[in-house]
This record gives structure tokens, sequence and C-alpha cells, in this order.
């Protein structure tokens, strides 16, 4: 899994590529608390090139959702595939995360 | 398979293969493979607490029928699809040598309560038909029974 993260003015963007599992989530929560730190007024999550999420991935953007609300920023999760949705919605988060279908409805809130 | 995060991705390639070859769909086959990633998570954070060396089996067999008895010489290598092309279902068995819990005292969390971790057995229980965990009773040898054994059964009926 591969993270990139970008900054364009008070917003942040964390774009993610591969498998979020329990063997990759640890790099993902590293770079969620790195960009949250600064506390920018908007943190968009990519995660169009994420295939696969298991609960360990989760977990990690339910942290970076606590810590963002503590930092008074807006968390966005933004172009995730029906198969990551899905467990978002067995998790019943899907109502508690901000979710757009992609990065301009992310830009754009 | 060791109790290592890093085997994940093979074994969910495998079983999701195995299940699209019983005949499940291909968004069931993600999900099962999710329920066992979950299910190894577990193993691998609770009962291992992350050792790398621990040791994980997971058996796979095709379910025959409707009460959910696999069929113990139809293994996965046999000519399945010859006398057999969609099985009723897959049944996929996790053991460890792990410090054995409780069964009864492994079970989801409220999902009200927001917060991360403790969403693995509600996955499972969610996607898959049946989730049993039981000790690991005596070997063949007669040794004391050790670790944990996690059976699942998913129905393609259930699809």
């Amino acid at each position: 899994m591969e993270v990139r993260a970008e900054q364009s003015g008070s917003v942040s963007i964390v774009a993610v590529e591969g498998d979020v599992d329990l063997n990759s989530s640890r790099s993902l929560q590293t770079q969620l608390r790195e960009s949250l730190g600064s506390a920018p007024d908007k943190l968009i999550v990519d995660l169009s090139g994420v295939p696969y999420m298991d609960s360990s991935g989760v977990a990690t953007l339910v942290e970076a959702m606590q810590l963002a609300r503590k930092k008074d920023t807006k968390l966005v999760l933004c172009a995730m595939s029906d198969k990551v949705q899905s467990i978002f919605e067995i998790a019943r988060l899907d109502k508690v995360f901000t979710i757009v279908p992609d990065r301009a409805g992310a830009e754009a809130i | 398979m060791f109790s290592q995060p890093r085997y994940l991705s093979g074994v969910r390639s495998l079983v999701s293969a195995v299940a699209q070859r019983l005949g499940f769909d291909e968004s069931a086959c993600g999900q099962i493979a999710l329920a066992v990633d979950e299910a190894l998570c577990n193993v691998i954070r609770h009962g291992y607490q992350r050792s790398p060396a621990g040791t994980i089996w997971v058996k796979i067999w095709p379910v025959d029928d409707e009460a959910g008895e696999h069929c113990e010489g139809a293994a996965l290598d046999a000519p399945l699809d010859q006398h057999r092309p969609r099985a009723g279902g897959i049944r996929i068995v996790i053991e460890d040598l792990a410090q054995q819990v409780d069964p009864e005292a492994i079970r989801s969390r409220d999902l009200e309560e927001v917060r991360p971790g403790g969403l693995g057995v509600h996955i499972m229980k969610e996607i898959m038909d049946e989730v049993r965990f039981e000790h690991r009773g005596p070997d063949e040898t007669g040794e004391r029974g050790r670790g944990m054994r996690l059976t699942m059964v998913k129905r393609r009926s259930s699809e």
C-alpha cells in the first residue's frame, strides 16, 4: 500500500493506493495523524486506489475522524469502491462519515 | 500460516478463489475473504498478541447440503466440478495454538458506540451464516487440547 499526501491551501489530501489491512493500516494511521497535526480546515482521504479494506483500516479512519473533530477539521472520504463501501455499511459507519463519490465532490464541500 | 499480517493478502486470494470455484459470485467471494481476514486478524492481535511465530491453520471445505455437513472425501484438489459443479456452500475452519478464551466471551460490541476497533466479530457474523468459536480438543496423541477453533459456514442459498 502507498500513501501520498498533498496540501492545497488549508486543505490536506491523503491519497491511498492498495489494500488497507492489518499489514498496512499503520502507515495510513501515521500519515493521517501527520496530516491532521497542522489542523487543516479539511482533510480529504481519496480511496479511489483502494480495492480492499478490512476493519483495521476502518478503525484507522474512525481514529482519524475523532482526531479531526478535536482539531475542528472536516474529514471527507471520497471515491470509495463498492467493496470498500460495503464494510462501512456492515459496520454501520456509512452514515457517521462524510462520504462523497469523487474528489471534486470532496473539494466542493 | 504464521501469525504475521503480511500473509493476510495471500490467504484472502486463496479463500476468494476457492469460494469462486464453489459457485459464489464475486461480491460474496470478497465478503467471505473479508470474514476470514477479520478472523485471522483477531488471532494475530488477541490470540498471539502479535507474536510473529504463532501457527494458524486455515482449512476450507465445500459444504454439501443444507445441514452444512462438509464432505471429507471431496478435497478441493479433487475434480470437484466434474461431479459437483456448484457446492451448497463453504466451510472454513481456523485453528491456532494461542491462549484459550471462553467462547462465550467472544462477541460483537455495541455498534452505537463509534470507536476504533472491535468490529471483527460483528463483520464475521454479518457475512457468514454460522460462526462458532470453541476450544480445540486433544489431538490424536492424546495431548491436552490447546488453542482455539473457529468454524464459519456460508451457504450459497444465503448469497
